[in-house]
């Protein structure tokens, strides 16, 4: 089975790309708690994970319907950058610095 | 055909392991325009990826839509603030053994998974190309056939999800107008009239205007 791994691909090898690009996603957010945008990013690499995996299979079992939901993901992950910016954008006008730490004004 | 799906092999490896690398680059990089550049590398990797899977239109949609238009918007927004780097790079190692942890225990939820579905006999069966087959219709034909019909309620609500979007992000960006710039306006030009707009004074000669 070891020499089959490395010969034709497989799902497996989609999806276990898929799973490491989702720990990486989840590992950014971690590791850049102070920087929002590279956490916005981490996010967009969580999605483009699912969107590998939806694809993957897909055509793994002849079935277009994971394709169409990709596209969903797509739309749904352009929708939130562009709300996500423009909260940063915002944010930065009335605070100068989008630091995390200090989003807590609305704690009363 | 042994060369043929050696090469594809091949070629597998090399995107994985280029999205790969530019994923851990995205979230390990001091300068967050450095970011956007490897999430750009990163998506289109990924684009090549769905290539080979047969996937052409996801392929180029995800190219399109990232590439075009939220990368930029990162790189535009990036660029835009004034932000301090070393300032916000101060947590890093602090919230490293915390990041590394949930990771790991990610990772290792993933990793069992794998182990215990590998088990299955068709895991490691070969991907089979994008049904229908593509010497009869092409990738885009047969998804605008499904997308059009059985999912054309989930079609427009993901269109009205980009106008709600879109509405958002205008109005939480526009500024309201301040008072103290003069603007012109348009439609009071336009409005003016002969009569309202010149008056004509005979003047007694000698006398001038009081």
């Amino acid at each position: 089975m070891e020499q089959h791994f490395f010969g034709q691909i497989g799902i497996m090898h989609y999806l276990v790309l898929s799973g490491l690009l989702f720990t990486l996603g989840i590992c950014g957010i971690f590791l850049n708690r102070k920087n929002i945008i590279t956490i916005l990013m981490s996010i967009e690499l969580i999605l483009l994970s699912v969107n590998i995996n939806f694809v993957a299979f897909s055509v793994k079992l002849g079935d277009l319907t994971g394709q169409i939901f990709a596209m969903f993901v797509l739309t749904v992950a352009a929708a939130e950058a562009a709300i996500g910016l423009a909260i940063l954008v915002i944010y930065f006008r009335n605070r100068g610095s989008i630091a995390v730490e200090d989003v807590n004004l609305m704690k009363g | 055909m042994i060369m043929q799906e050696l090469l594809s092999t091949l070629i597998f490896y090399v995107f994985a392991a280029i999205t790969l690398a530019s994923a851990v680059m995205v979230i390990s990089s001091k300068n967050p325009v450095h970011s956007v550049f490897f999430l750009i590398l990163a998506f289109f990797n990924s684009a090549g990826l769905f290539v080979l899977l047969g996937a052409e239109f996801i392929a180029m949609i995800l190219v399109i839509v990232y590439v075009g238009a939220v990368a930029v918007l990162f790189l535009f927004v990036v660029m835009m603030l004034d932000i301090d780097i070393v300032e916000m790079r101060n947590g890093f190692l602090r919230y490293l053994p915390m990041g590394a942890a949930v990771a790991a225990i990610v990772f290792f939820e993933f990793a069992f998974v794998f182990y215990v579905s590998l088990a299955h006999p068709s895991a490691l069966a070969p991907v089979r190309q994008a049904i229908p087959d593509s010497a009869h219709i092409s990738n885009t034909q047969a998804i605008g056939d499904v997308l059009y019909t059985w999912y054309l309620y989930p079609f427009q609500l993901s269109g009205i999800i980009l106008l709600i979007a879109m509405i958002g992000a205008i109005t939480l960006t526009l500024r309201p107008r301040r008072p103290d710039v003069r603007k012109q306006n348009i439609a009071h030009q336009l409005a003016r009239t002969k009569a309202d707009g010149v008056e004509i004074v005979h003047v007694k000669s000698g006398e001038g205007i009081s």
